[in-house]
């Protein structure tokens, strides 16, 4: 089992902590989803005056491994600066590292990443990288120092599930020793099972479960359907084949008249 | 005749006062400011009466109890606008509406002919939205004032002291309406910062309040009338609430200009923040012990329930009723 940064997870669920329409129906579904890691965003304004301890207060409480972001930083300086922050209020050495280089697709900057990758490793930081499936990014993201990869399934919030199986593919294949959770883009749990079954560790979502119509409901099938991916991925599934394969034996059966 | 110090001078205040004057008490307002002003986040409210819309994200009783507010606020006011709300997207965005649309009901579809005849200078931007007819809204602080002037023709007295609700509940039936300032006494209470503009465009007319649906920033537009407009939208998990952010301002700014590029003309009356008071679930509450009751939590729906809160502060007083927003525990 690949760990994270010397912590093994109880499963492969990490979920998101914003757009919930109340801070009650967050508590429940990451009660009903059984969710190991919360990922949590600081917006940088509310981490000066420590404004919004109420709801890291909150987060605290829901007694799972935090993974604080810098969601909405367009530069190495603003991530820099706001995982600092992170390291502060939740007392964590994780950073789930975001670089925004796109507005409209909220397309990681791979080059501002890798920077500040380097800078927070340097600095005692464990960065969770969102970046894409690139095989050369993600060499450099190691090289940097990450020991852990978060490709997008597809862009934030977009709900596309997996745009890219071969590139996906590719990195498991990859990199077989490196943790690997898919970061953005999924909107259904059948999604977070075929990113299971083939071979990543976890899966972080946020929108799919906060604006369902029930979260806590929505959160329960994405815990299900990630624990049937994991065990199908273990099982070492079947290949697939272009000819139909009788699974009961012809012989003696009357197949040639 | 029963006498009731009511603490906090914002809308939930000044509604409980109405309600508990309506049956036949004698009232007192104290509140920091003395009056009704700026230090209450009511003062920066959108003022929509838009239960069926808000159901979007809140719980059943905002639905329910909401549909209290426009006869409510039109009875004691009289500043009630009955043109309805309208939700609309970019073209782009038009999951955003069907999902709006499965959440909610009491709405129509409309097209772009249909849009453009409801609001013309929408001209034909948007090719479908949602029309909820029986919603209103109404200016804030007209229908406050209004509110006030009524109960001081009533016999209500304002004065200003910063208040302990326990020193006025040890000598008689005190409510406290302070909002997010009653978190000395209400541990679970929690601020929500909002941010709001005040716009001058009489270049655009817009007759009833619009709701933009974006994924990340959406917007609301509130018509004040002589082409005054209060555009908001944020809604952050913080309290403290000095300062709007500059990407709060343009982001809002921005949705304007999307919705009818005349704002970009416009003028900018007013840059407000505020911190709305909310429990857990962000329903209301009102709690009891012995002489104190608090009315409290109203988040972002302060003139759309405080209605239905004052009225049932008014049962648990004079039928000494428990309400469904009655929480005794965490009192």
């Amino acid at each position: 089992m690949r760990d994270f940064y010397g912590t093994t997870l109880a499963n492969g669920f990490m979920l998101g902590t914003a757009q919930y329409p109340s801070p009650a129906i967050l508590a429940e579904a990451f009660k009903r989803s059984g969710a190991s890691v919360a990922t949590v965003s600081l917006r940088r304004e509310s981490g000066q005056d420590r404004a919004g301890q109420d709801f890291w207060a909150m987060i605290k409480g829901l007694g799972v491994h935090i993974l604080p972001n810098t969601a909405g930083c367009h530069s190495v300086k603003e991530a820099v600066t706001t995982a600092h922050m992170a390291r502060e209020v939740f007392d964590t050495k994780w950073i789930k590292l975001e670089v925004i280089g796109e507005e409209d697709t909220l397309q990681p900057d791979v080059f501002g990443l890798t920077e500040a990758a380097r800078i927070l490793t340097e600095d005692g930081f464990q960065v969770f990288p969102y970046t894409t499936e690139d095989l050369v990014v993600a060499d450099k993201l190691l090289n940097a120092g990450c020991e852990v990869l978060m490709p997008w399934g597809a862009p934030i919030g977009s709900g596309l599930g997996l745009n890219n199986l071969f590139g996906l593919r590719a990195m498991r294949a990859h990199f077989p020793d490196v943790p690997l959770v898919i970061d953005a883009g999924l909107g259904l749990p059948s999604q977070a099972a075929q990113a299971m079954e083939l071979g990543y560790d976890a899966v972080l979502l946020n929108t799919a479960v906060a604006k369902a119509g029930d979260p806590a409901l929505m959160a329960e099938a994405f815990a299900t359907a990630i624990a049937a991916g994991k065990q199908a991925a273990e099982a070492d599934p079947m290949e697939p084949r272009d000819m139909a394969a009788p699974s009961t034996p012809v012989i003696g059966k009357a197949f040639l008249s | 005749m029963t006498d009731v110090t009511i603490i906090g001078a914002g809308v939930a205040g000044l509604c409980v006062a109405r309600s508990l004057m309506d049956r036949g008490a004698q009232v007192r307002l104290i509140d920091r400011a003395g009056d009704v002003g700026p230090h209450a986040c009511s003062w920066w409210a959108g003022g929509m009466l838009a239960p069926h819309c808000e159901g979007e994200s809140a719980e059943e009783p905002v639905i329910r109890l909401g549909q209290e507010a426009a006869d409510w606020w039109d009875r004691q006011t009289g500043v009630v606008h009955r043109h309805g709300s309208l939700v609309v997207s970019a073209n782009r965005d038009r999951a955003d509406i069907t999902r709006f649309a499965r959440r909610t009901s009491h709405y129509k579809e409309v097209n772009a002919v249909e849009i453009e005849a409801l609001e013309p200078d929408l001209g034909a931007r948007f090719s479908k939205g949602l029309y909820f007819e029986s919603e209103a809204h109404l200016a804030p602080r007209a229908a406050l004032a209004k509110l006030r002037a009524g109960l001081v023709r009533g016999g209500a007295t304002f004065e200003q002291a910063e208040a302990d609700p326990a020193d006025f509940a040890a000598k008689g039936l005190t409510v406290d309406c302070r909002g997010f300032a009653a978190r000395d006494t209400n541990a679970d209470l929690r601020g929500v910062k909002g941010e709001m503009l005040v716009l001058s465009c009489p270049d655009v007319t817009l007759t009833r309040p619009i709701r933009l649906l974006h994924p990340r920033i959406p917007l609301y537009i509130v018509p004040r009338g002589d082409g005054i407009y209060m555009l908001g939208a944020t809604m952050i998990e913080a309290a403290a609430s000095k300062h709007v952010t500059a990407r709060a301002l343009l982001e809002l700014l921005s949705a304007a200009y999307a919705l009818n590029p005349a704002f970009g003309e416009a003028e900018v009356l007013e840059i407000g923040v505020d911190s709305r008071p909310a429990f857990a679930d962000n329903l209301p509450r009102i709690r009891r012990n012995g002489n104190l009751i608090t009315a409290n939590g109203l988040f972002r729906h302060g003139f759309l329930l405080a209605p239905a809160l004052a009225r049932m502060v008014a049962e648990v007083i004079f039928d000494n009723e428990t309400p469904e927003v009655m929480d005794e525990a965490a009192a």
